[in-house]
């Protein structure tokens, strides 16, 4: 596993394209930001970490409203901080053009799920709006907005009416949308 | 039992090789595997049972007692004494290799268990995280000892998350088998023929098993860890078995099979590495998306789109008709129709004659005209006029073709009916665009999405009432009429300007003036551009939800796009028939001028035929090669005025707000001017109708397509810089992949409009008499006819004579309609089944609802009744399980005919209801049972979420009805 800091093993490439969902250009380009991101003595350990706040200076992570969440999810990490390459490579998987909408919406699930508690519940819906929503106040929505707001998601998706929405339901309504494989993107 | 163990062991200690396989051994092996057969079946309830058992530590103790005891029964003495003190064990096994094995994987599956102990006693990590944890460690231990299980691997392959847990279970009671069993492949790996059929036959779904793991690998959710080492084990496993498989030739051809799809398989993943290198400006539409979001890179993408198809068309045209003409035909000047009439020759190169495609363009490969009629050009004996037909009719019908999939395969992707269900949830879950990486559209995005909140909580509430109905109305209808004495005054423009530019033609081109000239393209283009303007002032009037007016604006866009391409054909149509009279009025001319020619040579006839030059002949106008100019011209001048506005709109206005914002009284970046946005849905609009018209032409003008590649190209660099550079990212951001089949199907009608007037051209008005390929014919599709005649067997031509007669068409097409009925009544039948399911599926929740709570009710009750009489617990235990399984009975009779994701749980559970009644030993496992049942009703407990994610709903299921 001990991917070099330096350049990618053609095994270890073969193998990384057939266990993700991209190719071997991207996996070259990852490989390359994210050599970029460690610091340098980083790059002589033999498996790498890289730390969760340079990967949020990512362009592409930058603006996202969960950024801190991703790192979150994809890290494998004790402390669940800091990406190493693979961890970065499956981020990247999830997120390419030709990842199936069940991996995505999986893991669209575990974003979502703030307190990691396998199910989405009112508190986790509402930090959910609110990180759509903007950090602005004039962008935030009312207590009682958000109220109605939870409860007709709640409504719509909560099949079996346990008040919380777990990720079989979340994948059942996820599967109908038209937009969310082409949305839920992320490219170097 | 034990004397087999011994016999084998001891063969091999004293150098004898049992790898010869005797048959006797052979057939002791499947008595064995039988036994262990049944073991397993015992087991394998047992762990069914201890799934629910969260407290694994309790388990495994229990697990290693029942280990020691198999090990004394089954172990030869010396055997037992190996396994208690290692250094022994190994002095022993430095002579015997088996025993070596054993030890070691004896030693390693404790260590292994002593681990697992470890982590059982840890506090439980969470939800999902925890199951997987529990899956990757079934992986790594198998990982550590490959190959050797090839039954519990295959269970762990094919399961579903759910099921893997409860392999892990299994797996670890299974640990015991593992010594006869690593014996077993021993002699395996060196000897598949001494192998059993059925072993083959398992071993060869083994691997198969193992290749779709592979395949499937890149689908799981699992961290790369995990991925990795179960690829890397796999992939041992299958070079050390697959090879194996087969006997004799057959293994040889096997092995180079298995050989050729691993080449095949690298093959395939490069050619994919190279496929997605070679798509063009992948990277700037990246950029872009990562700056505006995927709504306006679907411009982008579908502006690529569009190029592709224009390269096919170009390579058809360029490739088939304009090269071999060029290459192969007759020169230029050896004939009237290629040579440039003696009129025109003083200013045929002259840039603005060129510019207007008059002059030598005219009389070039690029249009009709230029097209000799012979029916075979070259050396290749190329059928040129076929060929040009062909090509043209291959064009359209590519077009249809290509369009249509891409609107099939775009509705399979939108695909789901119910777009209200979920209105809310998707608002949530869906609407943040990933690919956003610019802080001003995120602010943009978080604007839009709480507004759409807020709207859709709006219209939640109660629809907004109208204060005054009328006044809007009569507003709407008010703007409705202005629009469509925009459209009508505009349509009028377009034709007052045709007519005017035909009597100019008449007259002449050179008495005026460049406006004079271009009057036509330019108002259809200006007009093009300010109606749009005009139509989005108009709707303010309206009050429209925004999403509703920018229907209306683009299907208003749309009309007026579409009356003025209709006019100018009209204008055109009209002009097609002057010329035609022209043309009559030419071919008397030349006529008399040919017999005058005859008169001359008839008065010496010895004088050699008299040669005239063919740029002195008089000749037809060619209708044809006009219509194809007019079109051209149209393409240039809309691409310029496209650019033009462009640079003007765009960047200038940027340049003007972003510099003068210094030294002006109030803002101009936040306040009126500001950055222009990129708009989409017109640009999308200007790009199909764009093609409308290169459809529409390149039959008459074979150049057109590749003069579209080259405005596409170019426009694909403008815009992306122009959008980088001086746009700013919308404010109402539109979904992209919601429109997508939209703007397809608005190109379809375009396709079928602009195919309408070519084909009616071509069918119904005859080829001028003196250009083009089809010169001389009655119609331009005769070429069909003697093709047939001359270059085919006469039976073909019967054939086709019998097929296009109406007697025969008739029918078909009437077959035809028929089908297409058919069809639509079946879609509506789907449709109507599919409402049907969907609300038994209402039903369904809604019952299942009313259960749980029953169910609830019930536990509930029970346990209270427990609690209240602590002292007859165990006896109502006992009974319990008897009671709980007829309970169980009715409800399936009650649900069974519902679905069959419910019978299958139903199955599912049956052993498990069974093997409690059969043991009811096991009381804790059914008192946690019981407890799970409660817990679910009530939200997960916190012991619960260990189970894996999608299993989630089944379980719900299934412990309803507990």
């Amino acid at each position: 596993m001990g991917a070099t800091a330096s350049h990618l093993g053609k095994d270890l490439l073969s193998e990384y394209q057939e266990l993700t969902f991209l190719t071997k250009q991207e996996i070259l380009l990852a490989h390359k930001r994210f050599t970029e991101l460690l610091s340098r003595e980083d790059k002589n350990l033999p498996d790498p970490r890289a730390p969760t706040e340079a990967i949020l200076t990512l362009p592409e992570l930058k603006s996202n409203p969960f950024r801190e969440r991703i790192v979150r999810v994809f890290s494998t990490s004790e402390s669940r901080d800091g990406l190493t390459f693979e961890d970065f490579l499956d981020l990247l998987s999830a997120f390419s053009d030709s990842a199936t909408l069940e991996i995505k919406s999986h893991y669209a699930f575990r974003i979502f799920d703030f307190d990691d508690d396998g199910t989405l519940d009112e508190n986790d819906l509402e930090k959910l709006v609110n990180c759509l929503t903007g950090e602005t106040d004039e962008t935030r929505l009312t207590p009682d907005e958000m109220k109605q707001l939870i409860s007709n998601i709640l409504e719509e998706s909560d099949i079996d009416k346990d008040g919380t929405v777990n990720l079989s339901e979340f994948q059942h309504v996820i599967s109908r949308s038209p937009d969310f494989v082409s949305s839920f993107k992320i490219v170097l | 039992m034990d004397c087999e163990y011994n016999t084998s062991v001891l063969k091999t200690g004293e150098g004898c090789d049992t790898r010869n396989g005797k048959p006797t051994s052979g057939r002791k092996r499947r008595r064995r595997r039988e036994s262990k057969k049944e073991r397993k079946k015992d087991e394998g309830r047992g762990s069914r049972n201890a799934q629910h058992a969260v407290d694994s530590g309790e388990r495994t103790e229990k697990e290693r007692q029942r280990k020691r005891r198999k090990d004394r029964e089954e172990k030869a003495e010396h055997v037992q004494s190996l396994d208690k003190s290692k250094v022994n064990s190994r002095d022993f096994a430095a002579k015997n290799k088996k025993n070596l094995k054993n030890e070691k994987t004896r030693s390693k599956g404790r260590s292994k268990r002593e681990l697992e102990e470890g982590e059982a006693k840890q506090p439980q990590r969470k939800g999902c995280a925890k199951a997987e944890e529990n899956e990757q460690d079934t992986c790594e231990r198998a990982g550590k000892r490959k190959g050797k299980k090839k039954k519990h691997r295959k269970k762990v392959e094919t399961s579903s998350e759910q099921e893997s847990s409860e392999d892990g279970d299994k797996e670890g009671e299974g640990e015991d088998e593992e010594v006869e069993e690593e014996e077993e492949e021993v002699e395996k790996e060196v000897r598949p023929e001494t192998l059993t059929p059925e072993e083959l036959e398992k071993l060869k779904e083994a691997v198969d098993d193992k290749k779709k793991l592979i395949q499937a690998l890149r689908g799981k959710p699992w961290p790369m860890k995990k991925k990795h080492s179960t690829l890397r084990e796999s992939q041992e496993f299958l070079e050390k078995y697959e090879g194996a498989l087969g006997k004799g030739k057959g293994r040889k051809l096997y092995a180079y099979k298995v050989m050729m799809n691993k080449k095949w398989m690298k093959f395939k993943r490069d050619f994919e590495n190279f496929t997605t290198a070679c798509i063009p400006w992948e990277m700037k539409i990246k950029e872009i998306e990562s700056h505006f979001g995927s709504s306006v890179a679907s411009y982008f993408i579908f502006l690529r789109w569009m190029y592709g198809i224009n390269m096919i068309l170009f390579g058809l045209t360029f490739g088939l008709v304009m090269v071999p003409e060029a290459l192969m035909g007759r020169p230029y000047g050896s004939m009237p129709r290629k040579t440039v009439p003696r009129a025109e020759e003083t200013n045929a190169m002259d840039f603005a004659v060129l510019w207007d495609f008059g002059g030598y363009a005219q009389y070039s490969v690029l249009f009709y005209g230029y097209y000799n009629s012979q029916r075979a050009i070259g050396w290749l004996k190329f059928r040129m006029p076929l060929s040009y037909f062909l090509v043209g009719v291959g064009t359209v019908a590519y077009s249809y073709m290509v369009v249509i999939r891409k609107m099939a395969r775009n509705a399979n992707e939108t695909g789901g009916g119910d777009e209200n269900s979920f209105n809310f949830s998707w608002k949530t879950f869906t609407s943040w665009d990933y690919l956003i990486g610019n802080p001003e559209t995120a602010d943009n995005k978080f604007a839009s999405i709480t507004t759409s909140f807020k709207e859709a909580i709006l219209e939640e509430q109660e629809s907004r009432k109208d204060d005054n109905i009328h006044l809007t109305r009569f507003l709407r209808v008010l703007a409705n009429f202005l629009v469509l004495c925009c459209l009508a005054g505009s349509g009028y423009l377009i034709y007052f300007v045709v007519r005017r530019s035909q009597k100019f033609a008449l007259e002449g081109f050179e008495n005026h003036t460049w406006w004079e000239r271009n009057e036509v393209n330019m108002v259809m283009s200006l007009l093009g551009m300010f109606c749009p303007m005009l139509f989005d002032v108009i709707s303010a009037l309206e009050n429209y939800h925004p999403r509703v007016a920018l229907q209306w604006q683009l299907g208003r866009i749309f009309a007026l796009f579409l009356g003025n391409l209709y006019t100018f054909i009209i204008a055109l149509m009209d002009e097609i028939n002057l010329k035609r009279k022209e043309e009559d009025v030419v071919q008397f001319n030349m006529t008399m001028w040919e017999a005058s020619l005859h008169n001359n040579t008839a008065d010496n006839s010895t004088a050699p035929p008299l040669f005239t030059h063919p740029a002195d002949v008089p000749r037809g106008p060619c209708w044809e090669t006009m219509v194809g100019q007019e079109f051209v011209r149209l393409i240039i001048s809309d691409t310029m005025t496209t650019y033009i506005t462009l640079l003007i709109g765009d960047f200038l206005r940027a340049v003007l707000v972003r510099f003068l914002n210094y030294c002006w009284c109030w803002d101009l970046e936040a306040g009126f001017p500001s950055y222009s946005e990129f708009d989409v849905s017109g640009n999308v609009l200007g790009l199909i109708f764009n093609q409308g018209m290169i459809w529409m032409g390149a039959f008459y003008a074979p150049c057109l397509p590749a003069l579209n590649v080259l405005r596409l190209h170019v426009s694909m660099y403008l815009q992306c810089w122009a959008v980088m550079c001086c746009n700013v990212p919308q404010e109402r951001v539109f979904k992209a992949s919601g429109s997508n089949n939209f703007y397809m199907a608005m190109l379809l009608v375009i396709l079928f409009l602009s195919t309408l007037p070519a084909i009616y051209t071509i069918v119904t008005i005859p080829p001028s008499f003196d250009c083009g390929p089809f010169s001389g014919k009655a119609r331009m599709f005769d070429v069909i006819q003697e093709t047939l005649e001359s270059d085919f067997p006469a039976w073909i031509s019967k054939v086709f004579s019998y097929a296009a007669n109406p007697g025969l068409v008739l029918p078909f097409m009437l077959l035809m309609v028929l089908a297409i009925y058919y069809l639509q009544s079946t879609s509506k039948s789907y449709k109507e089944a599919n409402v049907e399911l969907k609300k038994k599926l209402q039903m369904q929740n809604e019952e299942n609802k009313k259960k749980n709570k029953r169910a609830a009710l019930k536990a509930a009750m029970e346990l209270e009744e427990a609690r209240k009489a602590p002292s007859s617990r165990t006896a109502e235990q006992h009974y319990n399980p008897s009671h709980q399984h007829r309970r169980h009975d009715m409800a399936d009779s009650r649900a069974g005919s519902f679905s069959s994701d419910q019978g299958k749980n139903g199955d599912d559970q049956a052993p498990f209801t069974d093997c409690r009644r059969s043991k009811p030993v096991k009381a804790s496992a059914s008192s946690r049972g019981r407890h799970a049942n409660q817990g679910a009703t009530a939200g997960y407990p916190a012991g619960h979420p260990r189970q894996s994610e999608p299993s989630r709903l089944q379980r719900v299921a299934s412990t309803q009805r507990r």
